[in-house]
């Protein structure tokens, strides 16, 4: 082999790849998720200018483009129709949606605006609706909806439509809401001979029935609400714990309120004992082990009705139990249109329509399309006569008590740091009390 | 000398080339002069870009974020590149020989490398479960109760070391392979004429003539372990409680959870650095035991 030749070659490739780490190494997986996310056309309902009888007096043809999560994959049709009837008495706006799935959704959002190709309108979820309203980029909406008589912000359900403000500008129309309630299984509750949980029981009920429940030998647990941060935030609002003061500038998170909150939910796993632990649940998810019979009860989304439709058992829902007060999560999405929208008007029209009009809100109850952020409950009849679960009523009752998740700028740090520390209490590296004052350091850098 | 025949063959390479060396500057080197540019600002897409000097340097090194980080991609790299090295040196001699069916098992160890790693972590997943996993119901066999693997701090690390291990060895092997078969096979022979044995064949031929590959092996491991994330990512998520957080997981959670381009851009870079020095450093050390022939 001829030494020279070898030796170069080898130097070279090492280079090489020293070079080609370089690639990957600077610029991560940033090619490869903005080329690969996929951003679907799907609707494209042409203007029908054959329908304007008088050409020059026609407003301009314009078309706005939609960005969703929540439509795709199921709810496309659902979203068709609204359009179509929105189009019928809009008749110069055309609609074109483009949908992501909720996990790659915000960096393509994110990179859509950067690039300079933002929708004109797009969905938001209250957590990141945040993050979008502080940075400039959504439209006040205040004089679109001070100027247009035929609006009345009371037609929202009050506290959702509050949700998408910020220091006195409407940045966005609330469109749907969700609410988590606690599911439970009826034939164990029978079986250990129990009462079927009530909207007025607390924690400290739902570990007795659960100890009853409980049979690990057979895998089976008494109930299981995840020390996490969504959990977290609102166990301790049940305990008149807050995550910051008024103003956000201090964290109080290391309340003695939040630590006691805390600790009533390690002690469901660690001294109730009516709790699996990550380990014990070996990767199967809380909803699996619900409907495999296998949970009594289970504090979890509306959203898991159609899953547990098939359950081999009956079901039911009640208001989620209270600690010192009862408190329940309120998950909004919301509709926002882009600050520098060529057709704010148009784009107002739809925002509104979609939202609040009442053609949109049926045809959302009816297709089962999560729920619409209206005050008006006279729409929901339909969807309260829908069983399982037989206590839908519940859905409605836990707006009573709905709180919004603590949200600040930088929220997915706060999140990833929080569930980081709650992680290392379900690990028994730190003491509720130790973590606590740990996440009060970090959110009040994030604060900053 | 490049005359005027050679110029226009030049002409004709470079228009042939031209197509992905667009590509390449535009996809590649574009992105990368543009994230050393972005170290220096704080940019979470949605605003424009703004100036911070070297802030995000600054930031980095005081971070624990960072140091956690780097410490658990120099654990995984430990654990990793002696255990990929030596057992794929051991499989290569194994089937370095004239066997029937040896085809079959090379082409078997090396199904793993061109398996997408998201099924392999999935599986490796499964096969790390506490409960119903097979590790541990291998390991109950024996008596002994298994750890929680990717559920306990202790332990996910070295479960996803092992799995990257399982993944790369086949690659690695072919190397060796390549390596073993470049050897001639007289130096072999003439060393059983003078009475040597396996050991000391291995040793004493073996081993300097297989250096340059074993460099080169050693190398291209490096590199590709300190950009571990693929396996983290599905395997463990940087959990349990932020065991597992390696430095591309950090630089992917900054970019794309956090939006802070900018600073996403100084770990890129940091860890560029990383990775060419300790290239560097390999580069120099090859001179005391890589000899070519």
């Amino acid at each position: 082999m001829n030494v020279k030749w070898y030796r170069f070659s080898l130097v070279s490739a090492a280079l090489a790849l020293v070079a080609g780490a370089c690639a990957p190494a600077a610029t991560p997986v940033v090619v490869e998720n903005t080329v690969e996310v996929p951003v679907t056309q799907i609707v494209e309902v042409p203007v029908e200018v054959t329908a304007q009888p008088d050409p020059t007096a026609a407003p301009e043809p314009v078309t706005l483009t939609y960005f969703t999560f929540s439509a795709a994959p199921d709810h496309l049709d659902h979203l068709d129709a609204m359009i179509t009837a929105f189009e019928a008495t809009h008749p110069n706006v055309t609609i074109e949606v483009e949908t992501a799935p909720f996990n790659e959704y915000f960096t393509k959002l994110q990179t859509l605006i950067a690039g300079g190709t933002a929708p004109d309108i797009f969905e938001l979820n209250y957590e990141n609706f945040v993050s979008y309203a502080s940075k400039g980029v959504l439209l006040d909406l205040s004089s679109q909806s001070a100027g247009d008589a035929s609006f009345a912000a009371d037609v929202y359900y009050p506290r959702a439509y509050d949700a998408f403000s910020l220091n006195g500008m409407q940045l966005g129309l609330p469109a749907t809401f969700s609410t988590v309630v606690m599911f439970y299984n009826k034939a164990l509750f029978d079986q250990a001979g129990l009462d079927y949980p009530t909207s007025d029981w607390t924690w400290a009920d739902a570990v007795a029935a659960g100890q009853q429940i409980n049979d690990p030998a057979a895998g089976v647990y008494g109930l299981y609400s995840p020390t996490q941060f969504w959990e977290f935030y609102k166990k301790a609002a049940q305990n008149d714990c807050e995550f910051f003061n008024a103003d956000k500038t201090e964290a109080t998170i290391n309340s003695p309120q939040c630590v006691e909150a805390l600790q009533t939910m390690v002690n469901f796993v660690q001294t109730d004992k009516v709790m699996p632990s990550d380990a014990d649940m070996g990767g199967v998810s809380d909803g699996d082990l619900f409907k495999s019979g296998k949970l009594g009860m289970i504090v979890t989304g509306i959203w898991m009705f159609s899953a547990f439709e098939d359950a081999g058992f009956e079901w039911d829902i009640v208001v989620e139990p209270g600690l010192k007060n009862q408190a329940t999560h309120f998950f909004a999405n919301g509709v926002s249109v882009f600050a520098a929208t060529q057709h704010p008007q148009e784009a107002w029209e739809w925002a509104k329509f979609f939202t609040s009009s009442p053609e949109a809100a049926t045809i959302r109850v009816e297709a089962g399309w999560e729920l619409p952020a209206v005050s008006d409950t006279a729409v929901f009849d339909s969807y309260l006569q829908q069983t399982p679960p037989a206590n839908r009523q519940a859905v409605l009752d836990s707006l009573n008590f709905a709180i919004v998740p603590p949200v600040i700028e930088r929220q997915s740090e706060m999140q990833d740091a929080v569930n980081k520390l709650l992680d290392q209490v379900k690990l028994g590296q730190l003491t509720p009390q130790e973590a606590l004052d740990q996440a009060k350091l970090e959110i009040e850098a994030l604060l900053k | 000398m490049v005359g005027e025949r050679g110029w226009r063959k030049t002409g004709w390479v470079l228009l042939f080339l031209l197509p992905s060396l667009s590509g390449l500057a535009v996809f590649s080197l574009t992105p990368i002069v543009a994230s050393l540019g972005l170290t220096l600002f704080d940019w979470d897409l949605l605003t424009p870009p703004r100036f911070i000097g070297l802030d995000n340097f600054a930031e980095l090194f005081a971070s624990d974020d960072f140091w956690a980080a780097l410490g658990h991609t120099l654990y995984f790299i430990t654990g990793y590149i002696p255990l990929v090295l030596v057992l794929a040196l051991g499989l290569a001699l194994i089937l370095n020989q004239k066997l029937r069916g040896i085809m079959l098992y090379r082409a078997a160890f090396y199904l793993p490398v061109v398996s997408a790693w998201v099924a392999v972590a999935l599986l490796w997943k499964w096969i790390f479960n506490p409960k119903f996993g097979l590790v541990n119901y291998l390991l109950g066999l024996i008596g002994i109760v298994g750890p929680g693997w990717l559920f306990d701090p202790n332990w996910a690390m070295p479960a996803i070391i092992l799995t990257s291990v399982w993944k790369d060895i086949g690659f690695v092997m072919v190397m060796f392979l390549a390596g073993l078969q470049g050897i001639p096979a007289d130096y072999y022979e003439a060393a059983a004429i003078d009475g040597a044995d396996r050991w000391q064949s291995f040793w004493n031929i073996t081993r300097p003539l297989l250096a340059p590959t074993t460099f080169f092996a050693l190398i291209i491991s490096l590199i590709n372990s300190f950009q571990v994330f693929d396996q983290v990512w599905i395997m463990s998520g940087g959990g349990p409680a932020g065991a597992t957080t390696v430095l591309v997981e950090q630089i992917v959670k900054n970019a794309f959870s956090y939006s802070r381009m900018g600073y996403a851009s100084a770990l890129s870079w940091v860890l560029f650095l990383l990775v060419f020095a300790a290239t560097a450093v390999q580069m120099r050390l090859q001179q005391t035991w890589v000899a070519y022939e």
